[in-house]
């Protein structure tokens, strides 16, 4: 399934649905979203993985890279992770930049 | 005044194409391989070697998908560094092969079948899971990686904690979660470590020593299990592949190549608990070992430059492992020198302890040096200004420098004679009472001006029995190391309590919690540093294997279960460490000056015995007692022999009166005090202290 990703944004919150496989082919095309969404100025930025079907590492290190182009204030979520990659989010520790949630 | 154009107007360009690949001529420095704008800079020194590739590999492959010959016009000096644009950084594993003369009389050992692992590199694939059976015909096993610099650190920095006010904890990354019953997600792990860190704040330590997690193969050991034939793997990892790369089998993101940011959020949260790191570190000696070793990295670049070669061509054996580091060799000396720099300011490392240090002072013919070039360096180097050293002060060799190691202000050492020291008199050895004084007091006459901090007091540490194995095994038993029982120390100075190993006795049993209590009591109230073995505090057991380097299994691990059944001991270790906290009596930097300038007051630490002023120093002696001074008083008594004293106590300070804190003959939780229930005595100015055991007061009003 080849991946898709695009940005929503509604009063202070700037949603990101991804879908398919975000690998080192495709983070490049995540990155740019973030970029975006950074340059909208918005307090909270809500990751959608409900349809993504593979996160290879270089994924994983894409909420890094969002971490580091959002403002310290800025909330960034991260909802439908699968069970293995919200795994690898928190043993990484990943989860102290982003926050992992329910949805 | 413009506003600066901020549009890259110089960048790099490719200026030759190697093997399909866009290049130019890269930067020397630093070495290894760095993200530069387009493209990937990698730089590699050999002074010896004829001809020298870049070998790139995709992630797994086993054959290489590029290999990039350096041309002449690429090598600086003896450095050859290349820059390919087009690389995706973090799907690239790479490595170098080198070709030069064989001529090992020379010191030359260039082999050009082999793929070479950079000495430089960040991380290393090969051994991403830890025990994994791995492919051992694989092209070179063992491949260097690129690591992105973007953790997010926040605030974070090393703390810089005052030596004098450590209580050092030496735990085995793997070894502290891996049982079990750690109940952690991912047992064995730094993430595993990390789920801990409640139980390391709450015990009070505040700087945790791990031993080894420089990249090593756990499968390069030649030893089986004598009972079922199986391998026995290298547990410990004193056996280096990779200086900069953190263990990828430490951490449960391994597989995915995340090693660096799982060890970087345990150092972080490690920091916002208050709690140091320091890394066991090993430049002695490298994987590679004698002439039979395999060729993985130093010996196919520059053989001759970085191990120390006898005039025939042959390896020193300084380290007892095969091959020794050429430490003062100036190209070594700045590697080991830029690892370090690497440690402290990639992953916030606070110290570091340096296995077989005495090493690190000799000069590339094995002489020792008086002014050993990198042990100055290190001491003065900018970026690890703040940070601990600490020197295991001996090597393989019969160097032995306690109390000589080159300090340059800034050295800390293991004092091994602290621990035989203590062993002797616990164990009730005669004539130990006269040096365990001198023990207690920092050892001044080993750091005389350099203060108590010089000395990291230790009764265990990895090397040896575990405290509980202290006090129940009167010979090792390493049958289970493969080796007949031969390998391990031979000088434990334990004593069983009356019975080898394991006992369903009660009063031996009781002996052995007392002795270990008074062990601690004694450690936790010297002066130094003092430094716990993982797992003491809950009598942790290796069933009498004092050599544990090869025990992947319930041997070695923390048996989480022990917190329970040694609930007891685990509760007077943790009040102890408060105590520490709580007295800065007993964590004085400097030496006791002797009696107080002020006639009338007394000395900071005066020597006492059964009668007060009245230390029996005499070979037959198995009691001494000292009382410190201060802002406030403490008196500790130490009886290591088997009939209990009638003890005549120094009268304290006006207006005070001695209170009893610890009593390790008396039953749980009168064994020590909670502060503010300190006990007045019930005949003030005498105390009979039981045999066996330690006694502390404080003088309360």
């Amino acid at each position: 399934m080849p991946f898709s990703v695009s940005v929503t944004t509604s009063a202070d919150t700037a949603t990101i649905e991804l879908s398919g496989e975000l690998d080192a082919a495709s983070a490049p095309a995540f990155h740019d979203t973030i970029e975006k969404a950074a340059a909208a100025g918005v307090g909270h930025v809500a990751i959608k993985a409900h349809h993504l079907t593979y996160m290879a590492s270089a994924g994983l290190r894409s909420l890094v890279f969002a971490r580091q182009k959002m403002g310290e204030d800025v909330r960034i979520t991260v909802a439908g992770a699968t069970a293995p990659v919200a795994r690898t989010i928190r043993q990484a520790g990943f989860d102290r930049s982003v926050t992992l949630v329910d949805e | 005044m413009t506003t600066a154009d901020n549009r890259v107007r110089i960048d790099a360009y490719p200026t030759h194409r190697i093997a399909g690949h866009h290049v130019r001529a890269g930067s020397p420095l630093p070495f290894g391989a760095c993200l530069v704008p387009g493209g990937i800079n990698f730089s590699v020194y050999s002074d010896r070697a004829t001809r020298m590739w870049l070998v790139l590999f995709e992630p797994g492959a086993r054959e290489p998908l590029a290999e990039l010959e350096f041309p002449p016009s690429f090598r600086i000096g003896s450095v050859y560094a290349m820059t390919v644009f087009g690389l995706d950084a973090e799907s690239l594993e790479y490595g170098f092969r080198a070709d030069g003369p064989f001529d090992p009389e020379r010191g030359d050992r260039f082999d050009a079948t082999r793929v070479l692992t950079d000495p430089y590199a960040r991380l290393i694939s090969g051994r991403d899971e830890w025990g994994a059976e791995p492919d051992r015909d694989r092209p070179c096993p063992y491949r260097s990686r690129t690591v992105l610099d973007d953790f997010d650190w926040g605030d974070d920095a090393p703390l810089r904690l005052p030596a004098h006010d450590l209580v050092v904890y030496e735990l085995h990354v793997r070894g502290f979660t891996r049982h079990p019953s750690s109940g952690v997600t991912a047992p064995g792990t730094y993430a595993g470590l990390r789920e801990k860190i409640p139980y390391l704040k709450e015990l009070g330590v505040n700087c945790v020593e791990l031993m080894p997690v420089f990249e090593f193969d756990e499968h390069d050991n030649p030893r089986s299990d004598p009972a079922t034939g199986e391998p026995l793997l290298d547990y410990w990892g004193y056996n280096t592949i990779g200086f900069l790369a953190p263990k990828a089998g430490y951490a449960a993101t391994g597989r995915f190549g995340m090693q660096a940011d799982e060890f970087k959020a345990l150092v972080k949260e490690l920091h916002a608990a208050g709690i140091e790191v320091v890394l066991d570190v090993v430049f002695n000696h490298t994987a590679e070992g004698n002439e039979q070793g395999p060729t993985i990295s130093f010996r196919g670049l520059d053989n001759a430059t970085y191990y120390m070669l006898t005039p025939a061509g042959d390896y020193y054996n300084f380290s007892g492992t095969g091959n020794t580091v050429n430490c003062n060799h100036p190209v070594v000396r700045d590697f080991v020198l830029n690892c370090l720099r690497h440690w402290v300011s990639q992953y916030h490392i606070d110290g570091f302890r340096f296995d077989l240090a005495a090493i690190l002072d000799r000069a590339p013919d094995g002489t020792p040096l008086a002014n050993p070039p990198l042990l100055e360096q290190l001491a003065h180097d900018p970026v690890l200004r703040h940070c601990k050293l600490i020197a295991e002060a001996w090597d393989a060799a019969g160097l032995y420098e306690v109390g000589a190691f080159p300090a340059y202000g800034r050295w800390a050492e293991w004092n091994g004679k602290y621990r035989d020291a203590v062993r002797r008199f616990l164990r009730g050895d005669p004539g130990t009472v006269g040096e365990l004084a001198t023990r207690i007091a920092g050892s001044p006459d080993l750091y005389t001006g350099r203060g108590t901090t010089a000395s990291v007091n230790f009764v265990t540490a990895h090397d040896g029995f575990t405290l509980h194995d202290l006090v129940s095994y009167d010979t090792k038993h390493n049958e289970a190391n493969g080796e007949g029982n031969t390998d391990g120390a031979d000088d434990n100075h334990s004593w069983n309590c009356g019975v080898e190993g394991p006992t369903d006795d009660p009063d031996v049993l009781r002996l052995r919690i007392r002795q270990m209590k008074n062990a601690m009591a004694v450690l936790l109230t010297s002066q130094g540093i003092p430094m716990l073995l993982a797992g003491d505090e809950t009598a942790r057991t290796q069933s009498g294997n004092n050599n544990t380097y090869c025990q992947d299994n319930e041997l070695s691990w923390f048996d989480w279960n022990r917190r329970d059944t040694y609930a007891e001991l685990h509760r007077f270790v943790r009040c102890l460490i408060a105590f520490r906290h709580a007295h800065p009596l007993l964590r004085s930097p400097c030496h006791p000056g002797g009696p107080a300038p002020d006639a009338a007051g007394p000395a900071d630490i005066s020597w006492h015995g059964v009668r007060a002023w009245q230390p029996d120093w005499s070979a037959e002696s198995r009691l001494l007692a000292l009382m410190r001074s201060g802002d406030e008083q403490i008196y500790v008594a130490m009886n290591a022999h088997w009939e209990p004293h009638d003890l005549e106590l120094p009268r304290p300070e006006p207006g005070t009166e001695w209170h009893l804190v610890v009593d390790t003959a008396a039953e749980p939780t009168q064994d020590i005090r909670d502060p503010g229930e300190e006990m007045p005595l019930e005949v003030p100015g005498h105390y009979r202290i039981a045999p066996r055991s330690t006694v502390i007061l404080l003088a309360r009003p």
